[in-house]
């Protein structure tokens, strides 16, 4: 079933042309991933999901209901969960309060039960509950934000370079609490830098280029393109 | 701060613990704070008043404008004067503290200084006295305990300058948002000359006079004095203005750090958009930042009425702009910061107002130059002012 799907969806800053007719499906339970270099509009992309950036044409569908003029909150309490690019934690709030905000929408005993079950993903987040989000390392950062993703309990997941700037071995473990997400039925759209690895998570693929897809399939053929090889997996 | 990993004992804590944890963190600890913040603010003026009082007792030949008649000892007029100056300091400390935070909260959200403030504080002094003079005409001002009384005064213009300052909002704000900053900048002197003509308006079509006396005489309660100690006594309404503003500052440090919706306001503040992303309605936080703001300024402005008992359509001015240098003073966007600013300013004023009179060539009508005279002095020193920005937002 298709969760999320967008039409030739054109989206300005101004007078840039950011998102130039970008049509991507994402149907119930699969990994997609957005690959591109820095610039082609895969934040805009994941933006214009979740109502930060608005369209000038063409339509995000999500469950059959159009988004378009759906302010943000909404968007994310529908079930679009967000989690952006450069962690964006809230500094002066400690960890707990983090969290919280992911579950503003619903009552604090929900939001108990989400956290349990965020925690056994991410255990370091539970020994820092009580710091203020600004003095967490860049890794617990990002594993807060992505843990604070999952506190909005999202019937689909927005991740926007979940691996930036950690050393490997956070990133192996990111890597693996993304596929243990999908084997839970999580849908995901993931967007990231390091193709080999979002390629090897994916069930398919899109590939965007200034704003534009030039290439959309399953992950295993992307792999083996001769184009996404030399261009984004940096092989001969 | 540290990190204290207590999850396990927290989920399993009895009701009295909790309810223990709570009092101490939300009622003790922000009380503890604000009397820690009035001996600082106490303190470091006394210790200048004395300074200044011993300095200035011996002649300073050539410097006529610091020359104190001879016939008075300047530090023995100090001893006598501190308590009085102190309390005094402490009352108009706690009124700008609570204004300051209307400011402080709605930059906060807004990075935006909301210069009608100081006109819904205005409207709240009006509020006030129509409570009081409708009490007094229902014959109710001198039966009604004064306990009542303050509580209708100050809840009714608390839901009064709550809503107005949504309105205003709504109104005059909101569809100003993404206009370069100085837009709704001027909006804002539009709507404090709005608002401080229409009272007068209001007030010339009904009764033909600007001045708005409180009938606090009416109300024994609130002018039988209390000795606090030998030669130092004060009224009622000071001990009012005093416990009505610890508890709204009490108050909203529960609301702001305790609530959801509070937390949800300092998420808005910090990044709106990523705040958004938690399926927090960034508009509504901002219409209930405002809602509070309004309501602490309307109650400031029924405590400055029970203090100085006459209000007019144009008190608001003043003092708003002295609470704006206590926000700023405090650092702006900082809570705390607000209270402490409001406190010092306070104090400033008072130790001037006590302390210029003994100085022929100045007078008494000095006192506010040299109140932001020591504002500029610390901005100099300290552009976030004293307690910066990074600091936790807690009352
Ligand atoms: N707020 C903005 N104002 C103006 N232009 C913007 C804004 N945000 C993005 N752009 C432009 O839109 C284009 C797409 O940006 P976007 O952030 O979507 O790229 P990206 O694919 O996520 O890149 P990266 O890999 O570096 O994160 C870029 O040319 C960028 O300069
Ligand atoms: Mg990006």
């Amino acid at each position: 079933m298709t969760l999320l799907k967008l039409e030739n969806v054109h989206t300005y800053y101004g007078h840039i042309h950011a998102l130039k007719g970008i049509s991507i499906e994402v149907n119930e339970g699969e990994v997609v991933t957005l690959i591109g270099a820095n610039g082609a509009g895969k934040s805009t992309t994941l933006r214009t999901i979740s109502g930060l950036a608005r369209p000038r044409a063409g339509t995000v569908t999500f469950q059959g209901t159009a988004l378009n003029n759906v302010p943000p909150h909404k968007i994310t309490r529908m079930g679009v969960g967000h989690v952006p690019e450069g962690r964006r934690i809230f500094p002066e709030l400690t960890v707990r309060e983090n969290l919280e905000m992911g579950g503003f929408s619903v009552s604090s005993r929900e939001v108990a039960e989400r956290m349990e079950r965020a925690f056994t993903l991410f255990p370091r987040v539970k020994e820092r509950l009580n710091q203020l989000g600004g003095t967490l390392s860049g890794g617990e950062q990002q594993m807060l934000a992505m843990a604070r993703g999952l506190l909005l309990n999202p019937r689909i997941l927005l991740l926007d370079e979940p691996s930036m700037g950690l050393a490997p071995v956070l990133v192996d473990q990111i890597f693996d609490i993304i596929q243990e997400l999908h084997a839970q039925g999580t849908t995901i759209l993931l967007v990231e830098q390091n193709a080999r690895m979002a390629l090897q998570v994916a069930d398919r693929g899109y590939i965007l280029q200034s704003g534009q897809i030039v290439m959309g399939d399953s992950a295993k053929v992307l792999q083996e393109s001769e184009v996404v090889r030399k261009a984004y997996l940096g092989e001969e | 701060m540290t990190a204290v990993p207590n999850i396990a004992s927290s989920t399993q804590r009895s009701p009295l613990e909790a309810l223990g944890n709570w009092l101490l963190q939300y009622i003790l600890r922000p009380v503890l704070q604000i009397l820690l913040f009035v001996f600082i603010a106490g303190g470091s003026i006394s210790l200048l008043a004395l300074v200044v009082g011993f300095v200035l007792q011996t002649d300073w030949h050539g410097i006529d404008i610091l020359r104190v008649p001879a016939r008075i000892n300047l530090f023995e007029q100090v001893v006598r004067q501190l308590p009085n100056m102190l309390l005094d300091g402490i009352t108009i400390g706690f009124v700008y503290a609570v204004i300051a935070l209307g400011y402080t909260m709605v930059y906060g959200v807004l990075k935006f200084i909301n210069f009608a403030h100081s006109e819904i504080f205005m409207v709240g002094g009006v509020v006030g006295y129509e409570v009081m003079i409708r009490l007094r005409a229902a014959d109710m001002l001198s039966s009604l305990s004064p306990l009542v009384v303050i509580v209708l005064m100050i809840g009714v213009a608390m839901v009064i300058c709550g809503t107005l300052a949504t309105v205003v909002e709504r109104v005059a704000y909101k569809p100003l948002r993404g206009a370069p900053r100085l837009v709704p900048l001027i909006s804002a002197i539009g709507v404090s000359f709005f608002l401080t003509d229409f009272v007068r308006g209001f007030q010339a079509l009904n009764r033909n006079v600007f001045n708005m006396p409180y009938p606090t005489d009416q109300v024994t309660f609130f002018n039988e004095r209390i000795v606090l100690a030998q030669g130092v006594s004060t009224t009622n309404t000071t001990l009012i203005i005093i416990v009505s503003a610890i508890v709204m500052l009490v108050g909203l440090n529960y609301f702001v750090n305790a609530t959801k919706i509070g937390k949800g306001i300092r998420a808005v503040s910090q990044d709106q958009a990523t705040a958004s992303l938690m399926g927090i309605n960034v508009n509504l936080m901002i219409t209930i930042t405002f809602m509070v703001g309004g309501a602490l300024g309307g109650a400031a402005g029924v405590l400055y009425g029970l203090k100085t008992t006459n209000v007019t359509p144009y008190i608001g001015f003043i003092p708003g702009l002295k609470a704006f240098t206590a926000a700023v003073l405090g650092g702006i966007g900082n809570i705390t910061g607000a209270m402490l600013g409001g406190l010092l300013l306070g104090m400033l004023e008072a130790f001037f107002s006590a302390l210029l009179p003994y100085f022929p060539a100045l007078g008494l009508g000095y006192s506010d130059i040299f109140a932001f005279a020591v504002l500029i002095l610390v901005l100099l020193f300290r552009p976030t002012g004293l307690l910066g920005k990074k600091v936790d937002e807690k009352v």
